[in-house]
């Protein structure tokens, strides 16, 4: 199990969870869900493209998502934010349905660019996750206080100067980037479910920032850490076990939410990081 | 003329069927869409579809009806969804994205059984792209069936349904219940993008039911226009979009032809940036300022 193509596998899949796990963090304080679907799933349609024009399907996810990025936060200004991250979402897709029909694309590479065929990762292919992963984390890092501020109190961000529109961009920006590295490792499904669920859960726990992304960053590495366990041992796709523990942990959080803040009073969301900052 | 309509296009079998079940499609899932716009819940009308395309792939799995799957997997979606908080303002987010993720996991094991167990390539294509020249002419009916359904349960609570998306307080003191408004709305938009997913695919479902409606809501001054106005535009945009993919076969070297997904996608999204320019969409006014003359024409 720890031997070889395995070997590759938990080296990416642990620096997937801890990015996917920091990213999260905001992905679910500031309700951006959405975005963290459509980025990764459209952006397969890059990778299409770039088989077709035959560079690098690096660079075609690299061009697709971040165009996405931009779009969406630029689009968004004018419009409903959901209505035009869909319509970003089916226009990468039907882009890449144009390029599967132009070229003679073998079907298991869709299924492996959408669900990840992480068991197949070869030793060239983690320097870039490393590399791209470290500057998703040094991105957050930069972007930790003002991007806090801003998801929280929106109105205190403004009145301080900050621009929440260049924000929610420049946020949009770190999952294309987190999307470039992990989609041709890993597909575009386990990212997000990575990105949600472990968050999600560790959000239900703490309502501190930093216990909360430090929590999200253990249970995303717990996750993956049984999901190939498991796809090792059973031969299921690991995707699957992924998305599985995902919403697991996420139960598991709201059982305790709800149980530490009594059943006479249970809410109907337990409180979150928001909850403890607005209340400081 | 020649290069606009190429010959047989109207003699042709799967384009005539295709031209019905789309017509169909792009009405139902543009007034369904409407509704979804207003109250924000595009990110549950496309998770959905994916959803649908779970129960799909299960069904396929087991040997059932596939459009049985694709209702029946929408309907459990809608359910957990509202089960763990979609209703709710907070936490909606992420409990449509917990599902999703969930539908999408099991998506992959049911696509991996299917191809272990049988030897068909093609399943993982077309449950996730569809294809609407594909369509057997005999679901005709059912799908004809099923949507008016949905759009029945549309109308029926329309008055409601609309009020408590714009004012849920209003809503509460006329002594309507809005969870049942939500649940009833949530099974007319599973159905509904249920039967879109397998008629044309899951990112025709998406596209018809957030696109049309989108750039109607942006330009219509009251709710009846929008609706109108939003089904027009999305059987022009299916409709154009399969005679340029029809046209299509003649003019690509390979004679293979682009997706007619493509086509309508491009045309609806084409359709929503023209919608948002100034002079046409008469301006960039707060969307709140809009939907405040949709309650008022309507109360």
């Amino acid at each position: 199990m720890f031997s070889g193509f395995m070997w590759n596998a938990w080296e990416v899949g642990t620096m997937v969870a801890i990015v996917g796990g920091v990213v999260g963090f905001f992905v679910v304080l500031r309700g951006s869900s959405f975005p963290a679907h459509a980025i990764p799933n459209g952006a397969f349609a890059g990778a299409a493209g770039a088989n077709l024009i035959g560079i690098n399907p690096l660079i075609g996810l690299g061009v697709f998502s971040f165009a996405a990025a931009l779009g969406i936060g630029g689009l968004a200004r004018r419009g409903r934010a959901d209505a035009v991250t869909a319509l970003a979402l089916v226009m990468m897709l039907a882009l890449g349905a144009a390029f599967l029909s132009l070229s003679t694309q073998y079907e298991p590479q869709i299924f492996s660019l959408l669900f990840g065929e992480i068991l197949g990762v070869s030793a060239n292919e983690i320097a870039p996750v490393i590399v791209l992963g470290a500057v998703c984390i040094i991105a957050v890092a930069v972007l930790y206080r003002p991007l806090l501020l801003a998801s929280i109190a929106p109105d205190v961000a403004a009145a301080r100067g900050l621009r929440p529109q260049r924000l929610e961009i420049a946020f949009l920006i770190v999952i294309a980037c987190a999307t470039t590295m992990t989609v041709p490792v890993v597909g575009a499904l386990l990212i997000f479910t990575l990105m949600i669920g472990p968050s999600a859960a560790a959000q239900c726990f703490t309502n501190r920032a930093g216990r909360a992304i430090v929590g999200s960053v253990a249970i995303a590495l717990l996750t993956i850490w049984m999901a190939l366990a498991c796809a090792y041992e059973s031969n299921w796709p690991v995707g699957f076990y992924v998305s599985v523990f995902s919403a697991v942990w996420y139960g598991v959080g709201r059982g305790y939410a709800a149980w530490n803040t009594g059943l006479r009073n249970a809410r109907a969301t337990p409180v979150t990081t928001a909850d403890a900052f607005t209340m400081s | 003329m020649h290069f606009i309509l190429e010959p047989g296009f109207f003699s042709n079998g799967p384009v005539r069927t295709a031209l019905i079940i789309g017509g169909v499609t792009a009405i139902v899932s543009a007034v369904v869409g409407v509704f979804v716009v207003i109250r924000s819940q595009a990110f549950a009308g496309h998770a959905l579809t994916d959803v649908a395309t779970t129960g799909g792939s299960a069904a396929f799995f087991f040997g059932l009806s596939p459009l049985l799957g694709f209702i029946g997997g929408g309907v459990i979606g809608a359910g957990a969804m509202d089960l763990i908080g979609v209703q709710r303002e907070r936490g909606r987010d992420v409990a449509t994205g917990i599902v999703l993720g969930t539908a999408l996991g099991l998506a992959a094991l049911f696509l991996y059984l299917d191809t272990t167990k049988s030897a068909s390539t093609g399943a993982t294509q077309q449950i996730l792209f569809g294809s609407i020249f594909t369509l057997d002419p005999s679901t005709v009916p059912l799908v004809i069936g099923l949507s008016a359904v949905a759009l029945a349960i549309i109308t029926s609570i329309n008055r409601p349904l609309l009020m408590s998306s714009l004012s849920a307080d209003l809503t509460r003191a006329r002594g309507i219940n809005l969870r049942a408004i939500g649940v009833l709305f949530m099974i007319a938009m599973a159905v509904s993008v249920g039967l879109s997913s397998i008629a044309v695919g899951s990112i025709l479902s998406t596209a018809l039911l957030i696109g049309p409606a989108a750039s109607s809501v942006r330009v219509a001054r009251s709710l009846r226009p929008a609706l109108v106005m939003a089904a027009a535009l999305g059987v022009a945009a299916t409709w154009l979009g399969i005679l340029f993919a029809y046209d299509s076969f003649y003019w690509v070297p390979s004679s293979q032809g682009l997706p007619v997904s493509f086509f309508i996608v491009s045309l609806i999204f084409l359709c929503y940036l023209v919608t948002g320019i100034p002079f046409v969409g008469r301006g960039f006014r707060a969307a709140t300022s809009r939907q405040r003359d949709v309650s008022e024409e309507s109360a």
